[in-house]
């Protein structure tokens, strides 16, 4: 009953201020189309220069969607300069010698696949070493955005219900609302559950409309259930509000609690896996293991990129849980400084 | 007489300042007690102290004889904060709505509840309105109207009064008065004096010391004043 009230509450709260509701729904979706155009666009395809390379390698260089030009060495080598080309291809005695812009690293690696696949194409397979590859998981079509979108999923919904429950929170105790339910039969433990309940059910319509856009509307690579995107894009929003809620007692205003960005949010970003850690140092590494983001994130591309079950992803779910039961215990406890019982 | 609310020895320091010492006192039943003092005497840490958001250092606070903090007793505590506790996106009625629903009011006596007070405080006719759009004293009476709610047989009022004009100053005082009447104890902070002159008893609050108790009539003959005015400008002297 207590409980429901607070609830209604904040539903009602939230149907009144369109402002944060758009900023938790469409501030993400916006974001992650933006991503997307970034990420998404067809593959590159690299111009190169050829001074005196023999026809045939020229014709298989233009079927592999390259853009080739014939050129003199000092005109190319000046286009080289203006990056208007990407690469340069010369035939030095009988040796393909090849000068590369090089300031983008995608690029060279463009122009070198572009060359490996038109070798291939020349030379009598007989003599060429086959190479094949298979895919354990996604294919050749998966894409950056495809394995970087799991984690991008996440991490908007952290980001926005961490800011947004923190800041209500604050202003329950800056507008003296806080100690006013305290002055009420409301339990501490009441206060915070409906905290909890009420913005869970807005998460729960938030992961929905984020997941579900991301993966139907811009195609992001799926492989498994939908319902398990939701369960952990739900416990990840549980995990995030129970933190800001928690944190949003050691500000004492809006403007103290962006503050937090940079200290608890875009670490996160770092060590939860969008960013390959793989020569990091070991006990460096082990930093990410204390963040909420890295396990939301590690589920979301087990579920999405490789269509793991339930049963491999598992610890992930048990930790969040384990994350949102701490936070929501702590805050609790430290509603004690206002009121003993 | 019963004593409605009690606060003995009581002493709270927030860091080093010390905001309450030696802090005695018996309210009883039916009485309009009136705290009095500048601001920074200390009067809304004690009021928290009886609502029992507020945890002292030393001493203890009792409401119908049960030591407080306690849940239980917080029913029969209407409290009206001196910063207006709104929600302000939401309109009055949504904030007397949730209020009552905390207070565990059924549906249908919390309807003819919210009307009631809202009649009293003249805000009948602005229940639909959002907060925000309220002014400073319509936010006051709206806070006031959701402290009498649950119709608690003790009412904190931490200078319930502050920008509201005469006329519905007097009202409200109307209301009070009928209240006390039906055996509601009141608990009034000001520094309004002529406020100070409708209570049954008061008590002056200097630098976190009670430092006279009874009524106006006994304060002002005490201290040879016309005024209660004059009664606390004599009792401040002192001190100094």
């Amino acid at each position: 009953m207590n409980i429901q009230a607070l609830i209604i509450r904040i539903l009602r709260q939230f149907k009144r201020d369109k402002r944060s509701l758009a900023l938790m729904i469409m501030a993400p979706l916006l974001v992650l189309t933006l991503m997307w155009l970034v990420f998404e666009g067809d593959r590159y395809e690299p111009s190169i220069a050829v001074v005196d390379v023999p026809q045939p390698f020229v014709d298989a260089l233009e079927e592999q969607d390259a853009s080739v030009e014939e050129m003199s060495e000092e005109e190319a080598m000046e286009a080289l300069e203006d990056v208007e080309l990407d690469a340069m291809l010369s035939m030095d005695q009988q040796k393909l010698s090849i000068t590369l812009e090089g300031s983008d690293p995608s690029t060279n690696q463009a122009v070198k696949m572009t060359l490996q696949n038109a070798m291939k194409t020349l030379s009598p397979p007989s003599n060429q070493m086959d190479l094949s590859f298979s895919y354990l998981h996604g294919s050749e079509d998966l894409g950056l955005f495809d394995n970087v979108g799991p984690v991008l999923i996440g991490f908007f919904v952290f980001f926005f219900v961490f800011i947004i429950g923190g800041v209500s929170f604050l202003r329950e105790r800056t507008q003296g609302t806080l100690e006013r339910l305290l002055s009420t039969p409301l339990k501490r433990s009441e206060i915070v559950s409906g905290y909890v309940l009420g913005f869970g059910i807005f998460t729960l319509l938030q992961s929905l409309i984020i997941a579900a856009y991301s993966i139907y509307v811009l195609g992001m690579w799926m492989e498994g259930s939908f319902w398990y995107v939701l369960l952990i894009t739900f416990l990840l929003a549980m995990t995030a509000l129970t933190l800001g809620t928690l944190l949003s007692a050691y500000a004492s205003n809006e403007f103290q609690m962006i503050q937090f960005i940079p200290l608890v949010i875009v670490p996160q970003v770092f060590f939860s896996g969008l960013f390959s850690l793989e020569t990091m140092a070991p006990w460096l590494r082990g930093i990410g293991q204390i963040m909420p983001l890295t396990y939301g994130a590690d589920a979301l591309r087990d579920i999405m990129i490789r269509g793991k079950g339930f049963e491999h992803f598992q610890t992930d779910v048990y930790i969040l849980i384990g994350f949102a039961i701490l936070f929501y215990v702590l805050n609790i406890v430290a509603l004690k400084k206002h009121r003993k019982l | 007489m019963e004593s409605m609310v009690r606060v003995e020895n009581v002493a709270h320091a927030f860091g080093e300042e010390t905001v309450l010492k030696d802090i005695h006192l018996s309210i009883p039943k039916g009485e309009i007690f009136g705290l009095l003092g500048p601001s920074g005497a200390g009067k809304t840490t004690l009021v928290k102290v009886m609502v029992g958001i507020l945890e002292v250092d030393q001493g203890e606070a009792w409401v119908k004889g049960v030591q407080m903090p306690s849940l239980e007793q917080m029913k029969v505590i209407g409290y009206m904060a001196q910063s207006d506790a709104l929600y302000s996106e939401l309109s009055a009625r949504e904030n007397l709505d949730f209020f009552g629903a905390v207070y565990e009011l059924k549906p249908k006596e919390r309807k003819e509840r919210m009307k009631a007070v809202m009649d009293v405080v003249g805000l009948i006719d602005h229940m639909d309105k959002p907060v925000h759009k309220y002014s400073g004293g319509m936010k006051r009476r709206l806070s006031l109207a959701i402290a009498l709610l649950h119709e608690p047989d003790v009412l904190i009022l931490d200078e319930p009064t502050v920008g509201i004009d005469p006329m519905l100053r007097q009202s409200i005082w109307d209301e009070l008065k009928s209240l006390q009447k039906k055996g509601t104890t009141i608990i009034v902070t000001t520094h309004v004096m002529d406020e100070a002159e409708k209570c049954d008893r008061l008590a002056m609050m200097r630098d976190g010391y009670l430092i006279a108790t009874g009524t106006p009539q006994q304060l002002r003959e005490q201290t040879n004043s016309e005024t209660i005015e004059g009664a606390f400008l004599v009792y401040g002297g002192e001190r100094e």
